[in-house]
This record gives structure tokens, sequence and C-alpha cells, in this order.
């Protein structure tokens, strides 16, 4: 007995439905492809349409799911609101939120580019917020809801050769730690992503690589995150325990360190 | 945003968000509309969100909660003609004329939906076959169309319009004042009859020999029971008690003596009954509460006595939050009605299906209808099966399978449905029982009243919209034959 797509519009077999921001590559496409594959609706967003609607056709096709592309800049933060609710009102409904959208500007020791440093936080935490904002409110009304920010080991220090992404990481993950003590009680999930070296193009960025893993693999332990309801989870999980140690170095070690 | 709020299917099955409006006056519904018509985002209608599947939901969109609209506009005691505002319920309704000796000729099996959405749904009672619906009774209404207009209208003036927008779906316009005559009642209490009965053949038989003799009529039905026993039940037959009858009216016609009893058996109180009920709303407890429901039935075979008109009537409000003992996903009900000839053929089968597929109801009914001249009517001269499933995460996709099937069944049988209760219904099966002609002439009006589609529920846009849209497309694929030079 297979269920007909005129079924899945009824609402008693109603796919779950999904919104990714910065879904067009790196860690946000693969995810996109392993909510699909777990029977979302998508809607993705990003600044590069034609790479998201060739997504979408190939997500469409290969689950049979609804998948939508939305052109959006995350730096134009009064859209966001609006940009929601169409976007709400096309999915018919939404379950999961996540904001995957980054940018690392690669390290050069002699630089202190103040046009990069405020870019970067304006993608990684001032768009992330301007999302979170307007979903929060909708999921604490709802009763029920996911949403998911990445942050980064990189958050959990300040690093030298990246001081904007660290701080962005870290106010990002501030923030989301924030927004899960707020509206803990009204049975929405604020999920933490902690991520380590992950196979994208961002990585070219990295001053060093350090055994990375792909963003397939990183996309399905985001998922695994998601399915258990997580409140910060580290990818790989090794970097759990690294994480706790790079916590814990007194500063007068850490500044010398090459980290 | 700041009217985003979760709303619920009244069976708890769907839910969804929406932006709710709560106007209190036809100036402030009128300032919903305009919003809409300024930014295009479609308006849906609800009362007391009592329809147990998506009729008074619109996700995503705008949501206009009549409730507030709940005045009690002009009362004549003498004629019995109320007027009032569509959010009034059922229950401000009697409340308000019985001690004058009226009741409302039709009632639904609850009183707690509102008089708007009783209109919009053309609902029924349990004496359909006598009364009609409950649009039968409607003297005049005045509604606000999604241009801004107001039409009053009257059976006699429009009839087109007045059989289109009673029972409409609220997607044609919404009702403002509602003009409807009452029925004299003499008492408060009823005079009820109970018969057991052993299979459909004679639920159907006994309700037909009945019917004559009684205003109400309804069965239940153990759809457990499998064999010969399939359809097994009890019919309750009741009968207002005239003049002399009751021999202190005064006293049965107040309000107090209309209260349900609030504690079962002076012990147990009634509002956490849903709670002993819940540990049994599983196939095999389910199927104890019908075998021993069955066998008191049968213990009590002929039994006559008096019930209070409300006591009858609300049936379904006998035990409070009932819906509860099916948390945490809620049910569907699934309401065919079949013409008398094949009716009892049909609700076996149907029966015999749901128990095959391991979906046993938890509740079945059975009714008496007429067939009626609103133009998405549900009634037809002969019976009505109503079915309660309980959803679980498992059954979802079987169910809407189930409810395909039988619906292959009704259309078999030149059955109809009934958009109040409905949650499964594809487009197709529509236009099975509507018919093309009626499907065309309700999207004509729908296209007359409100050019620009403001008007829409999830229902609409699950059932009709999708027709909506093969049919413009097929009309212009016409015209292009039509024109194209050959």
């Amino acid at each position: 007995m297979t269920a007909t797509e005129a079924d899945h519009q009824n609402a008693l077999l109603s796919r779950p439905k999904a919104l990714l921001i910065g879904a067009s590559s790196g860690i946000g496409a693969a995810l996109a492809r392993r909510l699909a594959a777990e029977g979302f609706d998508l809607a993705l967003v990003a600044r590069r349409m034609p790479e998201l609607e060739a997504l979408c056709g190939e997500l469409s096709q290969a689950h049979g799911i609804r998948a939508l592309a939305y052109a959006h800049d995350v730096q134009d933060t009064a859209a966001a609101p609006s940009l929601l609710e169409s976007i709400a009102r096309d999915l018919e409904g939404l379950d999961l939120f996540v904001y995957v959208a980054g940018v690392m500007f690669p390290h050069d020791p002699d630089a202190y580019d103040t046009e990069n440093d405020l870019l970067t936080l304006k993608v990684n935490t001032l768009g992330a917020i301007a999302w979170c904002n307007p979903v929060t409110l909708r999921f604490v009304r709802a009763g029920q809801g996911q949403i998911v920010g990445l942050g980064s080991i990189a958050g959990d220090r300040g690093r030298r050769a990246i001081p904007a992404y660290s701080a962005s990481k870290a106010a990002l993950e501030t923030y989301l730690e924030a927004l899960r003590n707020r509206v803990t009680r009204s049975g929405v999930t604020v999920t933490t992503i902690k991520a380590g070296q992950v196979d994208t193009d961002m990585l070219k960025n990295a001053a060093a690589v350090r055994g990375p893993v792909s963003a397939e693999r990183a996309a399905d332990m985001i998922w695994r995150a998601i399915r258990l309801r997580k409140q910060v989870v580290y990818i790989p999980g090794r970097w759990a325990l690294i994480g706790w140690v790079v916590r814990h170095i007194p500063s007068f070690i850490f500044r010398r360190l090459n980290l | 945003m700041e009217n985003l709020e979760r709303a619920e299917a009244w069976g708890q099955a769907s839910s969804g968000m929406a932006y709710v409006f709560r106007p209190s006056t036809p100036s402030g519904l009128q300032a919903v509309f305009e919003l809409a018509r300024d930014t295009g985002v479609p308006i849906g209608l609800r009362g007391a969100g009592r329809s147990y599947g998506d009729a008074a939901m619109n996700s995503e969109r705008i949501l206009v909660d009549l409730e507030r609209m709940n005045r009690i506009l002009a009362w004549d005691p003498a004629s019995g003609i109320v007027e009032v505002e569509p959010g009034v319920t059922i229950e401000q309704l009697w409340r308000y004329v019985l001690g004058d000796g009226w009741w409302p000729p039709v009632v639904p099996g609850t009183m707690f939906p509102t008089v708007g959405g009783c209109l919009a749904m053309n609902v029924h009672g349990k004496n359909n076959w006598r009364e009609g619906t409950f649009g039968k009774h409607v003297l005049e209404f005045e509604a606000l169309l999604p241009t801004g207009e107001y039409v009053v209208c009257t059976p006699e003036r429009d009839p087109e319009l007045f059989h289109a927008m009673i029972g409409g779906l609220g997607v044609l316009g919404c009702f403002t004042r509602i003009k409807l005559q009452l029925k004299r009642v003499h008492s408060g209490q009823l005079d009820v009859l109970a018969l057991s009965i052993p299979n459909m053949d004679a639920m159907l038989e006994d309700m037909e020999s009945l019917r004559d003799d009684w205003e109400y009529l309804v069965g239940w039905v153990d759809c457990f029971a499998g064999g010969r026993g399939v359809g097994r039940g009890q019919i309750h037959a009741a009968n207002h008690l005239d003049n002399l009858a009751d021999p202190s009216p005064t006293q049965s016609l107040r309000l107090d003596h209309q209260d349900l009893p609030d504690t079962f058996f002076g012990l147990v109180p009634k509002s956490i009954l849903w709670r002993f009920l819940k540990p049994f709303a599983n196939n095999l407890g389910w199927k104890l509460v019908c075998l021993a429901r069955y066998l008191m039935a049968k213990r009590g075979h002929g039994h006559r006595f008096k019930q209070s008109l409300a006591e009858f009537n609300f049936l379904l409000d006998y035990v409070p939050h009932w819906k509860r003992a099916y948390w945490p996903l809620g049910l569907i009900q699934y309401q065919c009605f079949v013409p008398k000839a094949e009716a009892s053929e049909a609700f076996v089968q149907i029966l015999r299906l749901c128990q095959a597929r391991g979906l046993p109801s938890y509740l079945g009914v059975t009714k008496r209808h007429r067939p009626d001249d609103f133009l998405l009517s549900h009634a037809v001269d002969g019976y009505s099966l109503a079915l309660d499933f309980r959803v679980t995460r498992r059954n979802r996709q079987r169910l809407l399978a189930l409810a395909h099937d039988l619906d292959e069944i009704v259309l078999a049988h030149s059955g109809r449905f009934y958009f109040a209760k409905d949650s499964t219904l594809a487009p197709e099966s529509a236009v099975g029982y509507l018919g093309a002609e009626s499907i065309q002439s309700l999207f004509a009006l729908k296209a007359r009243l409100d050019p620009d589609n403001l008007l829409q529920t999830d229902l609409w846009r699950r059932v009709f919209e999708p027709l909506s849209i093969r049919e413009k497309f097929h009309n212009r694929a016409e015209s292009q034959t039509l024109h194209s030079p050959s």
C-alpha cells in the first residue's frame, strides 16, 4: 500500500516541513539531501538561486518530496519575518528550522580587515538572530518545533587565526543557549551543532586541516542530533573531548599554542 | 505575526498555525476582509471549531474566529422567531428561549457549535427526515461578501444564493445576521424508547417502522460485532410531550431541569470520566466496552423513560472532553449517507471492511434522512452511518486508504458525504456524489461573489481547489480549440 501524492496533501499524512538557511552548498546541501531522504518537505534558502533550484529539482525527483527554493541574503535581516511567513504558507507549516549559513575568511597574519570581520558577524550571527526570533515566536505559539544552529569548535576559544569567526560562533552559541533556556518550557527544542572540520569549500580557508569529515557524514550526525532532540552536539563526536580539553587550557599556555 | 495561533481540527488529528482575528462587530469583520483584500492573504471562517476535520481551519493564512460576534439581536416569544449573530452557540440559543417554551427545531449532537457554523455546514439532527436540515428553518440571513458588500437572502427572494450559502462551507460569504424560526415545545422532557437491535437489517427496518410515530431516531452500532451480528446495537426513539402529558411543564422547561448531571452514578465526576475511558481506547478494550454496552442494551430492551431535551439531544456532551480518550493523536470521523434500498448492504460491507483491515470504528451511529434542495447537500432519502476512528502514529496511511475504499463502496451505492465530519474525501469523490453540474454552479457562484478567491479553508484547498484549477484549465483548453483557426 503506497500513498499517492494526493494523499500527502492530506493533513493526516502530511510530511514534516523543514526550512534551511544556507542550503546551496556544503553542510547545508548535504543536510537538505539527508532530510529529503527522511521524507521532509523542504524550503531551501540561499543567495545562489541556480544551485538551489538544481538541488530542489534533484531532491523532489529523487525522494518525491516538495522542495522549494528562495533567494535571500541573510544580511537583509529586515526581510526575514515576511519571507518566513510566505515560506510557511508555501510549505503549509513548519516543524524544523536549520541555520547553516556561514562565512570564514582566509587567515592572513598581517591583516586586520574590518569589512570582512563585520561581514562574518552579519552572516554567521546577526542573520541567525534575525531568523531565529520570528521562528521561535512561531514555534512557541505552536507549542512544538526544533531550531538547529551551526556553531563551531572555534567558538569555544578565541582563535588567533580567525578572531571574528570565533567571536561570531561564540555569540551564536551563547544566543542559542539563551534561546533554549527561554523556550524550554514551551515544547521547543534548540540544538547547537559544534562542528569541527568538515570537508566543504570553507575548509579551503582554514589555516590547517586536521582530519576533516565529509559533509555527508556531518549531515548524518546532524540528522541524528535532530532526531534525538539533542541540545549540544560536537561533530565528529571525538571533538567533544578535544573541545573539553581546549576549553580548559589556561590562557598563559593557550596564547602560545598554534591553535 | 502577533496574531499567529495554533488551530486544531476538533478531532485533533490535524492542526495548523493561522493568523487569528476575533472581531466582535460587523465593522470589525469588515476590517479583516479589507486587510485580506489589501494583502491578498485568504481568510477562513471559524465558529466554535467543532467540525471534526479541516472545515474551520485555514493554515498559514488569516482565520476569523466569530465566537465574539455572539449577540442575540431580537427575540419574539409569541412567534418563536429569533435573530442572532453567527457566533451565538446552540447552547446559548436554547438556554435563552426554552423558558418561553421554544426549542431549536434542528440541533446537532453537541450544543457547542455556533449558529453560523451550523449554517455553513447545514447540520442535521436526529429528526432529519422530519424537520430537514438546520438551513430549512432559516427565514432570512444577512451576509458580508468578500467584496465588502452585504446581501440579504430569503428562500423566496433569492433561492439560488440561499441554497448555496447555507451549506456553502463558509467560502462564499460570512453570515452576519440569521433569522430562525424555532419550534414550540410544551415540556422540557422527552418520552424515550430504547430498543436493542440484533443486526444492521433489523436496525434499518425498525427505524423505518418507528419513523411514523417518533420524532427523533438514533441508532448506536457496536462496530466490533462480526458474523450475523454485524450492525447490532441499540435504537433510541423520542417524542416531545404534548400539552397535557407533562404534569409540570413549567418545572421541566426551567434551565436547572435541563442541566446534565455532573457525576456518573452520583459518584464519579464526569469531567474526569474520559480518564477512565482512556485505558480502554484500544481495539481489545473498546471491544469489551461495546460488548458491555450491547448487553446492557439487551437487558433494557423496550425500556421507556423520560429524558430532558438537553440530555437526549446532546448525547455527545454527556461525557465532557471524551475526545481526550483518543489522546495523543486524536480521531477522525467518517460519515456516509446511503439511499434506503441499498443502505443495509452498504453499511454491512463498510463495517466488515473496517474489521477486515484491523481498523474497527470505536463508535458507530445511524440516523434517518431526507433529501433537500441545498447545493452542497449531504442528505439522501435513506440512512447515514457515522464512524469514529482512532488515529495512531502507525495507522494513518492505512486509515486514509481505508477511507478511500469506503468512498468507493458509498459511491457505488449512490451515497453522499458530509463536510462537517470529513477529513479524507478526495476531489474526485466529491464530484462523484455532488455531480459535475453542482460543482460548476458552485464555482460560478464563487467567481461571482468572491472573484479574488479570498475565502478559503484547508478543506476548500483539499477538495475543491484542485477541481477548480482543473476546470479553469479545461475551460481554457476548450476556448483555445474553439478560437484556433482551422
